[in-house]
């Protein structure tokens, strides 16, 4: 089966300092390659400054990829044009973080969610209204709410909103970047939830970025963690958290503060001085690992 | 009361911290809290946003500004209540007797000192230390927290610092008058998952050998359930259930611990997160009863009516527990 998404030796360079110090390049993103199936659920996970964000925003082209390619359903979203990325997109959506800073405080949320078929010249005005009405539904606002303002709702509730203006378009990939870390845990499971059911209901697949282990561990089918601007480890979610193979992988799972003494494990140092790059190879049937 | 050693050293006690709202009514951040925190005994206070959490810590060191007060209550801190002590006798408890971590050091350090300018003023301010000898604690106290190459760090400002090091040198700035008693509001909460593990190894180390009383605020149960030895949970500003965080977590009493346990993703993939319905109340909204019911799925007829009191739990598990629900105040601890 030709997956979903194939991401092949991405690189994305920043630079650092201003023209007059010269200014140096960084790699956010250096060389990465995975791919994602369809209605996979696959986790990118790291530390801040990791390069994940970097690498959700350069698949839709939000950051412009320095090289590398980026071939979805077949189409290598690199080599499109303005217009044919646009139609593109459709078929591709992402849900960010914040609820209170991604949702214009303008509009109301029922304009919000129609706006991408008005862009896209979806339907008639009534038909329009009435997909609004289908999304609220679908997670699960009340419909009657579609002339409130953002500020009117609490931030779970404007998550949701983000979710319904991303799947107007009916798209098979959704990039949710920590999309429930800005929201109180008791919130968090209902999104989460959600998202687990829309996934069944609609055979979304989801690229799903988060610094939050037990989350990634609770909803993804492959993780691939990266440190650095590269992928240390890529493996099926239950191997990464019984069997990590890549030291940074080890660190990071054993810092994770845990509810239940018995879950503790021994905690595993880093040492960010000694990091070398290397490439990724398998050491078990669909588990990689950056490792000599 | 007396400052004898068996006695806590903090004692909180009905406090009660209004706000005026926009509309010109008062809401009360913080209802009836009452707790306790023993000399080297680290209370974790644990509660989403909005539970009241961080303004009974400010309460506590008398920081609440208009349009907020503290409306009624008790704060003895070794034998002199803090609400009716004189301003210039609290400043010789604040900072000195009970340091303070914040979550955010960006915010808490002052930019336009040195970390180590800023260490030497607390000293002097508090007469300790002057001069030469108050620039060696610096450095000295950097090197505790450790903060790699402290003599270099300490010529640096706060911006020069990454995240990390600015709460390494927070750290090292609450406790150079050596206080008895640390609050720290979130201390971690800003940091990444390996620096935070290495933050809450140092505050633990020097817990243990400064003999440190900690108040440790979070929303993170997993680091409660590492850091501290008893819990207090709170919700919709009050506390809702209390006690040693083995058994809390274990054996919880109050629907809201329960749900809240229950919905932690730690558990293996697939199986489905339990959550609460509903939202977190914003102050002005809380309702009449028990601040929880709306979102309770174990909601009685008097939840509504007016919030339950503090009932201690009785049974195997119940040493040492009180909770704050009619659930158990009718079957006195019968129910899981």
């Amino acid at each position: 089966m030709t997956p979903l998404l194939q991401v092949s030796h991405l690189v994305r360079e920043f630079r650092r300092g201003g023209w007059l110090q010269g200014g140096t390049s960084v790699r956010a993103v250096d060389d990465i390659s995975f791919d994602v199936q369809q209605r996979e659920t696959f986790g990118l996970v790291g530390e801040s400054g990791c390069g994940k964000t970097t690498t959700g925003r350069c698949i839709l082209r939000l950051i412009e990829p320095t090289s590398g390619q980026v071939v979805f359903n077949g189409i290598d979203l690199a080599g499109l044009n303005a217009r044919d990325l646009r139609r593109a997109r459709k078929d591709l959506q992402i849900v960010f973080q914040d609820p209170y800073s991604s949702l214009n405080p303008r509009m109301r949320v029922g304009a919000i969610v129609e706006e991408p078929l008005i862009i896209h010249r979806i339907g008639t005005r009534e038909e329009r209204r009435a997909r609004v009405d289908e999304l609220f539904g679908l997670v699960g606002l009340d419909p009657a709410h579609v002339t409130k303002f953002p500020h009117e709702f609490s931030g779970g509730q404007r998550q949701r909103i983000g979710l319904a203006r991303a799947l107007a378009l009916n798209p098979s990939l959704i990039i949710a970047d920590e999309p429930v870390s800005a929201l109180d845990v008791s919130v968090q499971a209902q999104v989460v939830n959600l998202l687990q059911d829309l996934q069944t209901r609609l055979g979304l697949t989801y690229l799903f970025i988060a610094h939050d282990l037990r989350l990634v561990r609770q909803v993804c089918d492959r993780v691939a963690v990266m440190y650095r601007g590269r992928i240390v480890e890529l493996a099926p979610a239950d191997r990464l958290f019984s069997a990590p193979a890549h030291a940074y992988t080890q660190a990071l799972l054993s810092a994770v503060p845990r509810v239940h003494p018995d879950d503790r494990t021994t905690r595993v140092r880093f040492d960010h001085t000694t990091f070398t790059p290397l490439a990724l190879r398998e050491i078990a049937p669909g588990h990689f690992a950056a490792i000599t | 009361m007396n400052s004898t050693s068996d006695a806590p050293l903090l004692r909180v006690e009905g406090l009660r911290t209004v706000f005026t709202l926009a509309d010109g009514r008062e809401g009360a951040a913080v209802s009836d809290v009452s707790l306790t925190v023993s000399r080297g005994e680290t209370l974790g206070l644990v509660g989403e946003s909005g539970s009241g959490k961080s303004v009974t810590a400010l309460s506590i060191l008398r920081l609440i500004m208009p349009p907020g007060r503290i409306a009624a209550g008790r704060i003895l801190f070794d034998g002199h209540d803090l609400l009716t002590l004189e301003e210039h006798m609290l400043r010789t408890i604040r900072g000195r007797r009970i340091g303070f971590v914040f979550q955010e050091p960006m915010v808490a350090l002052n930019p336009v000192y040195t970390i180590g300018q800023q260490i030497v003023e607390t000293l002097s301010v508090h007469g300790l230390a002057r001069g030469a000898a108050a620039r060696a604690r610096a450095i000295e106290w950097l090197e505790a927290a450790r903060v790699p190459d402290p003599a270099r760090r300490a010529a640096e400002y706060p911006h020069q610092l990454s995240g990390g090091l600015r709460q390494r040198a927070m750290i090292a700035l609450a406790l150079c008058a050596e206080p008895s008693l640390v609050i720290a509001d979130e201390p971690t909460t800003a940091l990444d998952v390996t620096v935070q593990a290495e933050i809450l190894d140092l505050l633990r180390d020097l817990r243990a050998s400064l003999g440190l009383a900690l108040l440790l605020i979070t929303h993170d149960l997993g680091v409660v359930a590492e850091m501290a030895d008893r819990v207090a949970v709170m919700y919709g500003g009050r506390i809702v259930e209390q006690g040693p965080v083995a058994e809390v977590f274990q054996t919880p009493a109050h629907p809201y611990t329960r749900g809240l346990l229950a919905c932690l993703p730690d558990a293996t993939r697939g199986h489905r997160l339990v959550a609460i319905a509903g939202t977190v109340p914003s102050l002005g909204q809380f309702p009449p009863g028990c601040t929880f019911a709306p979102r309770c799925a174990d909601r009685l007829a008097e939840c509504d009516v007016a919030p339950p009191d503090v009932t201690a739990l009785a049974g195997e598990h119940g040493a040492g527990r009180t909770v704050r629900c009619y659930l158990h105040q009718t079957t006195a601890g019968g129910r899981p």
